[in-house]
């Protein structure tokens, strides 16, 4: 019993699961830049972006039940941030960190008067929806001369263009190199990664749970559920500041189609394909889809495809068919497979208790071994 | 002051949905370590107090005072840090996390995380669901989450306990446990329980409420109140008061 115990356990186990998830992605790191090719390096910092505004949705919405249909507005503030304050500066350094400054700052300006005013779920929606439009509006019109900010213009919708790339902290004529851009992207998508880990199982972690199960007993219990939430907001516009900065890395240039509406669902898909509720699965949507919209971009598909009547049959097909998402049916197929697998050794084994006595041992040997346990020593050993 | 041992009061304490008044002008009060009953029709009001109690409801007018202190301006939560715990009618648990968690959630508020361990455990123990740790809340029998309700606000360790219906799905079996945990549960802490098991109730009674109309009845001894006409007629549903 406690064998079965045992093998039950190590099905259940979800902390292995962050260890290898992290391990590819440490493998990744050194691997990829030995292949030595600069195009796919490119592609991999790109997704490495979209992956990290990804966790930022899958943390807010899958483990705080922050339902935010803006969160493209952080993205864009970020990386508004990171341009606006590079071109002023010179250096980047400082608006790195601005890059995550800026976004927390306007989000928990935003949030404090949605959760402090306790607005209910649709509502915190359909707010974020608006000022994220609102955002994009307004950078589109501010393309005149009079819209600058020190030294940067905000060339409204034509974007920021030549956007100065990273350098080594406080020495501005050092940039970055492709592989060392790379290094730095794969980095902090570990320390993202590996950082939302350890702050869900830290205290904060599982009362922000509680409060997404359970906001009126978490309260009952004496809990600011409001603090707790906006924090939350907080991390996860930071989080998503940090992609916007890094998208900029890769391709130079912002416009305000960071706001824009088709980001903002994306994000939204990611989460719903991979499964609300992990990490995991918003990265494996991430990649997917955009992959998915790689090869209908290109024309690689024949061409003629609309993108997002592509990706709206894809959520109307998750939604019907897997509402749960890939990782955790992943998860439940396995939990299944475990017990189908244990029962039938169950049978083998009881099969070989009928069994007569000179035959017995390699059944029993067979149902242990789908067991999934080690022979015990003395028993089939010494009859086989 | 002398009224140093009453450990809650309600001043015309109303609560008004529309035209419906809900509770109304309800002066109520309580002693330190009481056992307080509180009983009446569906409707009458009970679950509206409570709510009004713990800020669920922001009453309309009246004041609340929890051991000489006005919380009427208090929120929920910070009503909870004072040392009220409540056990809601429909229970109140986090039905996608463990039992342990729940436990834990509530113990951690008070304590560091190994305390909160230790604690966990013990009150697990106490109310009976040791072999059930690992479990979702979610996935148990009513009367179990009506347990795992209870070790949820003993571990608070509160002041006052609200009990609303504790016995509802819960087996005669589960019934006995409960009335002698009540009983041990006084020896630390008030309690206001509401119930319609009668025979619970007079397990239990010391002094009973009787709410009607949102407003308070009769306030007896429970040998009294079974013999009270007036409190017979409500229940019947005859036209009195």
């Amino acid at each position: 019993m406690t064998d079965l115990m045992t093998s039950f356990r190590r099905f259940d186990s979800s902390r292995h699961g962050t260890w290898v998830v992290a391990g590819v992605m440490v493998v990744l790191l050194f691997i990829l830049p030995v292949l030595d090719d600069p195009l796919l390096l490119l592609q991999v910092r790109y997704y490495i972006s979209m992956i990290i505004l990804a966790l930022s949705m899958a943390f807010i919405w899958g483990f705080g039940g922050i339902m935010c249909f803006g969160q493209s507005m952080f993205f864009g503030l970020g990386g508004y941030a990171y341009a606006i304050a590079v071109g002023n500066f010179g250096e980047s350094t400082a608006p790195f960190f601005l890059a995550m400054i800026v976004p927390a700052l306007f989000a928990a300006f935003l949030g404090y008067f949605m959760f402090f005013g306790r607005l209910n779920d649709v509502y915190v929606a359909v707010i974020t929806l608006a000022v994220t439009l609102a955002l994009y509006y307004f950078i589109n019109s501010t393309s005149g001369d009079e819209y600058t900010i020190g030294k940067a213009r905000l060339m409204g919708f034509n974007g920021i263009s030549s956007i100065r790339k990273f350098n080594w902290p406080g020495d501005s004529t050092a940039l970055l190199s492709a592989n060392h851009l790379f290094y730095f992207a794969m980095g902090l998508l570990i320390a993202t990664y590996v950082g939302l880990k350890l702050l869900l199982g830290s205290t904060f972690g599982r009362v922000v749970v509680a409060v997404k199960e359970n906001e009126l007993r978490a309260e009952l219990l004496g809990y600011d559920v409001r603090l707790y939430k906006l924090a939350v907001f907080v991390i996860g516009a930071a989080i998503a500041g940090l992609a916007g900065c890094l998208s900029i890395n890769y391709k130079n240039f912002i416009s305000p189609n960071a706001f824009h509406l088709s980001l903002a669902a994306q994000i939204i898909m990611w989460v719903l394909v991979g499964g609300v509720g992990t990490l995991l699965g918003p990265i494996i949507g991430c990649v997917v889809l955009l992959y998915v919209s790689f090869i209908l971009g290109t024309g690689a598909s024949g061409g003629g495809l609309n993108t997002y009547l592509i990706f709206g049959l894809i959520v109307m097909i998750f939604v019907l068919v897997i509402p749960q998402g890939i990782v955790p049916t992943l998860r439940d197929w396995r939990e299944q497979g475990g017990r189908y697998r244990r029962m039938t050794a169950g049978a083998v084994l009881s099969m070989a208790e009928q069994l007569p006595a000179s035959s017995r041992a390699p059944v029993r040997a067979f149902g242990e071994r789908m067991l999934g346990l080690a022979p015990p020593s003395g028993h089939s050993g010494n009859k086989g | 002051m002398a009224e140093n041992d009453v450990i809650l009061e309600t001043r015309g304490l109303t609560m008004r949905f529309g035209g419906v008044v809900a509770v109304n002008n309800v002066d109520f009060s309580m002693k330190e370590g009481e056992l307080r009953c509180l009983i009446g029709p569906n409707g009458a009001g009970k679950s509206t107090f409570f709510k009004c109690l713990t800020r669920q409801y922001k009453p309309s007018a009246g004041q609340v005072f929890f051991r000489g202190a006005d919380i009427t301006s208090d929120i929920t939560f910070q009503i909870a840090r004072r040392g009220i715990g409540i056990k809601t009618q429909v229970p109140s648990v986090f039905d996608g996390l463990s039992v342990h968690e729940n436990i834990w959630l509530s113990a951690r508020r008070h304590h560091k995380t190994r305390a909160a361990n230790k604690i966990t455990d013990q009150i697990i123990e106490r109310v009976g669901l040791g072999h059930a740790t690992k479990q979702l809340v979610g996935r148990l029998a009513h009367g179990e989450r009506q347990w795992v309700e209870l070790g949820i606000v003993l571990t608070g360790e509160p002041k006052l306990i609200l009990l609303d219906e504790p016995t509802a799905g819960m087996t005669g079996d589960e019934v006995g446990r409960t009335t002698e945990l009540i009983r041990e549960i006084n020896r630390q802490a008030a309690l206001i329980v509401v119930e319609h098991d009668m025979q619970f109730i007079k397990a239990i009674a010391q002094k009973v409420t009787v709410f009607h109309h949102g407003q308070i009845l009769v306030e007896d001894t429970m040998i009294n109140i079974l013999s009270n006409q007036q409190v017979r007629d409500v229940y019947l549903g005859k036209h009195a008061v």
